[in-house]
Order: C-alpha cells, then structure tokens, then sequence
C-alpha cells in the first residue's frame, strides 16, 4: 500500500507534476470561487481560449510559452472590461467576441507553423509530467502572488461581489476591482494550462468551486472546502493518471467531476430545498 | 439606541438642476429642491416619475448629465459613508453565501481600512441593530433562508449600522407584510427624532401624508413639495397622476393598474 503511494515519486519529473498539479488545484479552485458567486463560468473558459495566440506568437519568437500565454490573457482580460465597462454591450457579449476572434488569430498562427502538433496537444490538454524547474519555480511565484491579492483585498471583493451597490457608495475603485479580478483570473487560467490544458481549465475554476457551494453557507469556508477539493482532485487524479495510464488533465477534471457529484447528492441546500 | 444618539449629525442635502437619465432619454429634468438638516421626507410620484432614479443619483450610482447634489454644503463623494441606502430588495443575489451578520457588517466596511478587519465594536453594533430590527435571532443565518420581510429587516439594519446621516429607503413599503412595515416605520420615526434625515419613496400616499412631515411629488420634474396638507391637493395629484388617483373623503387611492407611462 505504502508503495502504491510512493512509487510514483521515485521519478523526479513526476514529483514536479504532482507539486504543480497541487498548485494550480488549490490555486484554481480559489480564484473559482469568485467566478462561480459573480457567475464568470464563460469568461473563464473563454480566457482559457484567448491565450492560444499569445502561445502561439511565442512559440514564432522562440520565446517563453507561458509567458506568451501571459500576456494575451491580460490583453484580452483587459479588453473585456473596456468594451463592457460603459454598459455599452453586455459583458458576455464582449466575452463572445473577443475570445472567438483571439481564438481564430490563434488557430491561424499555429496553422503556419508545420512542426507545432506536439507542442499543441500539450497546451490544449496539459503536460503535468513535462513541467521543468523553472515552470514549476513559475507557478509557484504566480500562486503566491494572487493567493496574496485575494487574502489583501478579501473584504473588497467580497463587496463587489455581493453588493456592488454598497460597493460604489463606500466609494471603492470598483473598476479597478474588476480589473484586477479579471487579470486574476488571466493569470490563473495561464498557469493551469500545464496541468489541465486550455480545452479543460474552466473545469478546474469553476468545478471545486461549484462543489463547495454546494456543502458550505460563508465564503471563507467555501474557499477553504473549495481548495481542498481541488487539491484532492489533482493528487487522485494523478494518482488515476499514473497507474491506468490515462491523460493527466482529462484524470484530474473527472475526479473534481466526480466530487462534484457527491456534493450536489448530498448538499444541504439542495435537499433544503428539495424537501420543503 | 444610547450609542447612536451622540454621534448622529443631521445633514441638509441640496439638489441643483439635476438632470439624468438613460441611454440619452432624461427622467428626470431640471430638478432643483433642498431637504433640512432632519427633515423626514416621502418621494411620491406614478410609475416613471423619476423616483428610483432619483434615488441612484443621490447615492452616486448614476451619473448626473449636469447640476450638482451636495450633502452638508459639500458635493457628492466628499463624505465616503454618510448616506445609507437601502436597495429594492429584487437586486441581491439572495444565494451568496454569506450569514446575516455578515451582511450587516458590511455595513461597517465604509469606516474601516483597506485591509482592517472588522472590529469587536463593529460586531457590537451591527448585533445591535439586528435587535432593533428584531431580527436579533437570526444572526447566524443564511440570508437565503429569510423570508421577504426578513430581508428588508437585514437591509434595514445595515443601513442602521452605517450610522448614516442620510438614510434613503426605495420602496421599503412593497412586497413585505404589514408587520415589517410597521418596524421599518418606527425604525424611520426613531432616526427621525435622533435628527438623521430620511428620504423614503413609496406608492402608499396615505402613509406619506400621515407619517411623513415632507412630501415630494414628482412626474420628471417636482410637481409640489411642502407639508403633506400642501401637496394632497386635488390639482397637484391630478397634474402628478393624472387620472390615476382618486380622492374619496380622506383616502387616496391611486389606480395602478393602468400607469400611463411606465417606463422601468
């Protein structure tokens, strides 16, 4: 038993993925739960989608990938809150066409290039065993960096989020609040590109978060459950991944899948209100 | 109430020629009036008179297109926390997860630092107002849990814990049980004698002319404003309502069910 626990860390690329897969779980299922309570589900997935030609133009340049995937998701982030933030059309209706139009740039940069299919799979699936020192020394940073701005502007969020009405009236930088959330949540969604890929990171935002709704009745104690969800879901499902020999990204969103749907059978809201 | 007391001071409120609107359409035109230091005030007007819009302008949620709003003689957003508001409840997500001590604490997030936590006084007062509110009880609750009235009562409470000097209420008397409206109206008599200034919007012009010592009518612009005796009269509800209030002795009624120009 003890071995079947241990084994995989005999190799030290491994013990680099299941660091990083635990990273981006706690990482991803914390930022999640601000985009399940303010119902940015879609942004996330699309965020996911847009960084594809910041990829891309890296990989052109010969330059860092994700930092490539860094900028274009700020870029597009930003852009969202500027087409939305008059009212003048509806944020998912910015969301829509920006992350469709990123998307196309980036499918017809990669197109040119003949060599990329390998590279590709791997930034649209995930490459938890292929993370290097310096990813992993990357992830880390950027975890403890937006950890930070949640834990420094916990009480503002919440208020943003909840109540934006208070929120202008005790006169917070609203915008810039929902800047930063966006850029939050860029960030994070480039980070979890190595463990889950581009095509399953909305899964990891918003699933543990989704989870702990279900099983918790305050905010701090949904982003305590949710972190811990996520952090299991990336150990077993490395674990799954490992040992059956299937991909990591598709092992870990099937095990949030199925915490999920635990939470959902037993939730006490649920039944609350099944029941009454 | 011993703590709320001293530290009440009443504040005048002047609106300036105010115009504002949306997507280029103005509500509201040119209004100008003044309320007192203290003044009790009821906001009475048919269904797109410019009421709720009235209200957003003068806690800054929507921008004026010109004119200006000033509380005590200094414009709007001088004071970060001296106006409570308390929304029409349709616009909370009653599903956030958080109690209803949580939400009567933000009420307390005005008068704290960035990164300040809330402190044992601003649990106290918060737990106090929630007693006078008489929702005491519920503390530890959801906030999906309440009923109608019970929301109000939150709302209320935070507005309570703000220790505003202007509490604007926006149709506090829709939509809750008799029992609830009644709370809110002593909770507003009771603010009223510490000296805060109150504003309330209502669609009930029986209760703006018995308990109110101000009445303004408005249909886009101020049709009257003065003492309830001074504005009921039948020319100012026929220029205000049109054909939609009837006079019969001493009751009002206004007939809702056909508002000639409703517009949100």
């Amino acid at each position: 038993m003890i071995e079947f626990i241990t084994s995989p860390f005999t190799y030290s690329f491994m013990q680099r993925g299941f660091l990083a897969a635990l990273l981006v779980g706690v990482l991803c299922s914390v930022v999640g739960v601000y985009i399940v309570l303010r119902g940015m589900a879609f942004l996330g997935d699309a965020l996911a989608h847009a960084i594809l030609p910041g990829v891309a133009i890296a990989y052109l340049l010969g330059g860092n990938l994700i930092l490539g995937a860094f900028v274009a998701a700020i870029a597009v982030a930003i852009g969202i809150g500027f087409f939305s933030s008059e009212g003048t059309i509806k944020e998912d209706t910015a969301i829509g066409i920006l992350f469709s139009a990123a998307f196309a740039l980036g499918v017809a940069l990669i197109s040119s290039i003949r060599t990329y299919a390998v590279d590709l799979s791997h930034i649209l699936f995930g490459n938890v065993l292929g993370v290097s020192t310096n990813d992993l020394i990357f992830t880390a940073i950027l975890t403890v960096i937006i950890l930070g701005i949640v834990a420094i502007n916990y009480k503002q969020f919440m208020v943003i989020s909840f109540d934006p009405i208070l929120a202008t009236m005790i006169r917070l930088p609203v915008r810039f609040l929902r800047y930063l959330l966006l850029v939050m949540l860029g960030l994070t969604v480039v980070v979890s590109i190595q463990t889950v890929g581009v095509g399953l990171a909305a899964a990891m935002l918003v699933t543990p978060a989704a989870s702990a709704y279900l099983l918790t009745r305050r905010l701090p104690s949904m982003m305590i459950v949710s972190a811990i969800i996520g952090a299991i879901s990336s150990m077993v499902g490395l674990y799954i991944s490992y040992y059956i020999n299937i991909a990591s990204g598709s092992a870990i969103v099937l095990t949030a899948t199925l915490i999920f749907l635990l939470a959902f059978a037993f939730s006490p809201r649920r039944s609350k209100i099944t029941h009454s | 109430m011993e703590t709320m007391e001293n530290l009440t001071i009443s504040a005048q409120l002047d609106v300036e020629n105010i115009e504002a609107g949306y997507n280029g359409e103005s509500v509201l035109n040119k209004i100008s009036f003044s309320v007192p230091a203290g003044q009790s005030l009821a906001v009475v007007g048919p269904n797109g008179a410019g009421k709720s819009t009235l209200f957003k302008v003068l806690v800054g949620l929507l921008p004026v297109r010109s004119g200006t709003v000033k509380i005590h003689g200094k414009p709007l957003g001088y004071h970060l926390d001296c106006v409570a508001y308390v929304p029409q409840r349709e616009v909370i997500d009653w599903k956030f997860p958080v109690t209803v001590l949580d939400v009567v604490v933000m009420g307390r997030f005005g008068k704290l630092k960035w990164l300040q936590k809330p402190r044992k006084e601003d649990l106290e007062i918060a737990l106090h107002s929630l007693d006078q509110m008489g929702i005491g009880d519920l503390a530890k609750n959801s906030i999906e849990d309440l009923s109608g009235g019970q929301q109000q009562r939150v709302f209320l409470a935070r507005a309570l814990a703000q220790n505003p000097h202007i509490l604007l209420l926006d149709e506090p008397f829709t939509g809750v049980d008799a029992s609830t409206q009644e709370t809110t109206m002593n909770l507003l008599e009771e603010l009223h004698r510490q000296g805060v200034t109150t504003m309330v919007s209502t669609h009930d012009l029986n209760m703006a002319a018995t308990r109110f010592s101000q009445v303004l009518l408005i249909n886009r612009k101020i049709i009257a404003y003065g003492k309830p005796q001074e504005v009921f009269t039948p020319e100012n509800l026929q220029i205000g309502f049109g054909g939609q209030v009837l006079s019969m002795h001493d009751v009002m009624v206004v007939d809702e069910c056909c508002p000639q120009d409703e517009l949100r």
